[in-house]
């Protein structure tokens, strides 16, 4: 589909947010919680946070929440019976995603649809449209423009919002699901003129080479001191994994009661060392510098090799948020000249 | 700094430990745990209103300790930390060289583990005005708005374990949400998951944890967990006189039994 | 959900229950669901997630043939929480099965070609299903050898399978325990497997080789392996690893940019050695 440009006047969010509710969608926004941002459910304008360079979390449990029901069961005498669920997800709007976070969906879907299709993943990415807002300041933990992305690309998003000089937002059409949007409300878009985003972008240059990067990885494979290094002040949490966009391991649970229960999943992390333990107890990645080790190869390597895209947006949350400092972009260029 | 540095030169060249663990330049204004083990590498260490976080959690970690003997810089907080550590014997004199700071930033040396306990007998020691602020707003409210306002800070809680992972006390090999048989606590980051962690955790740090903060600040989505533990030094205060991370063989309350412990919990 | 629910396991009734060794159990299950039951397949090779409603899952592979219609069979050691719970369970009851999963033994390929199994203890369920499905497509192989051994003679599973196949004229079995682990009455070869395997000197023209046993065994026997001649590429094995959703979703058995349980568990020694030693 052709990219449509137009004008949303700042003055229209309260109308488009009253009638996207209207219509029977949620919005999801950036909302303010004390020191941090999470997104939450609003109803107008006013809820999203302002002024911010990222959420603190990111918007996945939208597609991917951190605890999902697979189905439950119940024990009837001799019988088990299972209950399968229904899978009706209330259509969303996810405001204000910043452009590393959308190209997220497109990695968390990679593993979802790859050979077996999880529905619970598509099920809600079907129902979920994004109105993206692009970047006007970045900091120094941002490298989208490292790993092919940028402050204002538009992929992922379904209308993708820039605001310009005036405070009005140059909306881009990207795609089928934006037109619908558009639609709901279309006296609210008006024709743009010969707009230009760029000038309105942060400043993101490219802060490491994704191919030498990605070509020097195998060979760094047997350098444990390389990893060891790195990884030392690494506390083997599971924050990184959890505030990032990208990633979707989980652990699967049974919760029972007595005369029943629930089989659910949730996130789980690399980092953790139970992650890989066998029950003999023997276990693969049993140094925090081999799971280290494996964070960087799976995103940057392995990821791409196997489903075709780099498991990293360069949102630098994980960045933000390491209680002992790791800081990925700081190891990535490391990595990246390395010898 | 300086005098730090200085020390810290000399003991790498006389090779009486192997590593320091110390605070170095970290990203955007803050400090990070820094390993030199070189002594031309000394000027990395950094001394500073930044240098918070509890270095005494990487004391325990496999990966530090193959590091050979250390030498550690210690602010109170890692100071009380070492001295709770002793009490739980996990550590002895002999295995690591203490740099201790006062909290006017001078070097102090002990010679072993009881000069730090003479020590920080001497120091006073106090809650952060936020901290203090929000326990006594806790403390006015009622049961039920109590228990509402940890709900709520618990339905952020995405199970990281950044708590567990940044306390030098949670120093477990099997930590007991790790243990399946039986399962003590859902893993699931829901509400009965969230809320049994953190109460178990803050039970199994009460009278251990030495109120160094480091859990409030790793959390990454702003959950006070801190608080519990400082409501329960407290309590563990008022019930048996006892603090945590003040003697090199201390007591631990909750694992011991006395005559004259009070029974008023039995109504 | 109209659309399947890929994590919503089979209900499976255990048929039979039957103790191989000490802490060793085969279950034969029936699909509960007979229509489902008809209409599922498998190939050698493959594995499920088998399931104790409450308290989890757990991954073996499929050990029956998948020539035998109606049933599957697995094998287990009580390990865990889950292989404790399944240990418990009794004949009659309802347990859960997903599947099947992962890669297969080309086993249609290797028609005209002699087949070499080596197996240690626990490790020879999972190559069973290849031997009798082999067995039972007999005319499309030339040699059939079987070396399997375990600790003691209490450790060898299906007990009951090696008797009957020492008793056929078209299967050479060779069956060993470990020094030390020979009762009065054993009959068998004693020695370890790697050594059973040198002394035994099975030809490697045309021949293809499985080998599955603990790492040790492994380590051991490859090298022997290689000294009569197997190339990497006709040597198979399959990996056990820390398994989840066995979909390639879950993330746990990432090895390099394979998942054990989409592109193996099956894997040759060719492949294996490109592996980062991470399983």
């Amino acid at each position: 589909m052709q990219i449509e440009k137009k004008i949303l006047k700042k003055g229209s969010l309260g109308k488009l947010f009253e009638k996207i509710s209207a219509s029977g969608r949620r919005i999801l926004a950036p909302a303010q919680d004390g020191e941090n941002i999470f997104f939450k459910e609003v109803s107008s304008p006013e809820q999203v946070a302002r002024d911010y360079i990222q959420t603190t979390l990111s918007a996945k449990s939208a597609v991917f929440p951190a605890c999902e029901k697979l189905f439950g069961y119940k024990f009837e005498g001799s019988q088990v019976k299972i209950e399968d669920r229904d899978l009706n997800f209330k259509p969303t709007v996810i405001f204000g995603l910043r452009p590393c976070d959308a190209r997220s969906f497109s990695v968390m879907n990679q593993v979802f649809t790859w050979d077996y299709q999880d529905e619970f993943f598509k099920k809600r990415l079907e129902n979920t449209a994004i109105i993206g807002l692009s970047c006007s300041k970045a900091d120094q933990y941002c490298f989208c423009a490292s790993v092919g992305g940028g402050p204002g690309d538009s992929q992922g998003s379904d209308i993708l919002l820039t605001q310009i000089g005036s405070g009005d937002y140059l909306a881009e059409v990207i795609t089928e699901k934006g037109k619908e949007l558009v639609s709901i409300v279309p006296e609210l878009f008006e024709p743009a003129e010969g707009e230009d985003k760029e000038k309105y972008l942060a400043s993101m240059p490219k802060q490491f080479e994704l191919k030498e990067l990605s070509e020097k990885l195998p060979g760094l494979f047997n350098n444990p001191e390389l990893w060891i290094e790195q990884s030392l002040r690494c506390l083997g949490c599971g924050a990184c994994a959890f505030v990032c966009p990208a990633c979707v391991c989980f652990d699967i649970q049974d919760e029972a009661k007595k005369e029943g229960g629930i089989r659910l999943r949730c996130w789980d992390s690399c980092g953790f060392s139970l992650f890989t333990l066998h029950t003999s107890g023997h276990n693969p990645r049993e140094a925090q510098s081999q799971r280290w080790r494996q964070r960087v190869m799976h995103k940057f390597s392995y990821f791409n090799d196997r489903l075709g895209v780099i498991g990293c947006v360069g949102c630098g949350r994980c960045s933000r948020i390491c209680p002992a400092d790791m800081n990925l972009l700081e190891h990535l260029k490391a990595i990246a000249e390395a010898k | 700094m300086e005098e730090l540095q200085k020390k810290a030169r000399e003991l790498l060249e006389s090779q009486a430990i192997k590593v320091i663990i110390g605070y170095g330049k970290g990203s955007s204004g803050q400090a990070r745990p820094v390993f030199i083990r070189k002594p031309e590498a000394v000027d990395k260490l950094i001394l500073d209103e930044s240098c918070v976080q509890n270095l005494a959690v990487y004391l325990l970690k496999p990966e530090v300790k193959a590091l050979a003997k250390p030498g550690i810089v210690a602010k109170t907080p890692v100071l009380r930390t070492i001295l709770q550590l002793a009490s739980e014997n996990q550590i002895k004199d002999g295995e690591l060289v203490v740099l201790g700071i006062s909290p006017d930033n001078k070097l102090i040396e002990f010679s072993d583990l009881k000069a730090i306990e003479d020590y920080v007998s001497g120091l006073s020691f106090e809650y952060s005005q936020a901290d203090k602020a929000l326990l006594e707003k806790l403390e006015k409210m009622s049961q039920a708005e109590r228990f509402r306002f940890w709900q709520e800070q618990f339905s952020k809680c995405i199970k990281c374990y950044a708590c567990r992972a940044s306390c030098p006390l949670c120093y477990c090999a099997r930590c007991m949400v790790e243990c399946n048989q039986p399962q003590w606590i859902p893993v699931a980051p829901h509400q009965v998951g969230n809320l049994e962690w953190h109460i178990v955790r803050a039970m199994h740090l009460a009278g251990r944890c030495v109120n160094c903060g480091d859990c409030g600040r790793a959390c990454p989505v702003g959950i006070p967990v801190h608080l519990l533990g400082e409501k329960l030094a407290e309590e563990i205060f008022k019930s048996f006189g006892l603090r945590s991370g003040a003697k090199v063989q201390g007591e631990y309350a909750l694992g011991a039994w006395k005559l004259e412990d009070k029974e008023d919990f039995i109504r | 959900m109209t659309e399947a629910n890929i994590y919503k396991p089979y209900l499976m009734r255990i048929e039979k229950a039957i103790d191989e060794a000490p802490g060793i159990k085969t279950f034969r299950l029936l699909f509960v669901n007979e229509e489902e039951g008809k209409n599922f397949s498998f190939k050698a090779g493959q594995f499920g997630e088998y399931s104790v409603f409450g308290q989890g899952e757990c991954t073996f592979c499929i050990a029956s043939s998948p020539t035998r219609k109606g049933y599957i069979e697995c094998t287990f050691r009580q390990a865990g929480r889950v292989t404790q719970a399944l240990a418990n369970q009794e004949e009659g009851e309802i347990i859960g099965f997903r599947g099947p999963y992962g890669n297969i033994f080309p086993i249609e390929s290797w028609e005209k070609k002699s087949l070499l199994f080596i197996a240690g203890g626990i490790a020879l369920p999972p190559l069973r299903c290849v031997i009798w499905n082999a067995l039972d497509w007999r005319d499309r192989f030339k040699d059939i050898t079987v070396i399997y051994g375990a600790r003691t003679v209490a450790d060898l599973v299906y007990k009951y399978e090696l008797e009957e196949w020492s008793k056929r004229e078209d299967l050479k079995l060779i069956t060993t325990v470990d020094p030390g682990g020979e009762t009065p009455d054993w009959k068998g070869e004693i020695g370890f497997v790697p050594t059973v395997l040198e002394k035994a000197s099975p030809s490697s023209e045309n021949t293809i080789a499985l080998v599955c046993g603990p790492p040790i065994m492994i380590k051991l026997t490859l090298p022997v392996l290689a000294k009569l001649g197997f190339k990497p590429e006709d040597t198979f094995t399959t990996l056990e690893n820390r398994m989840k959703c066995g979909l390639g979703k879950c993330g746990r058995c990432n090895v390099g940019k394979f998942y054990v349980c989409k592109d193996g568990p099956v894997f040759t020694l060719a492949q294996l050695n490109t592996l980062p030693a991470e399983y």
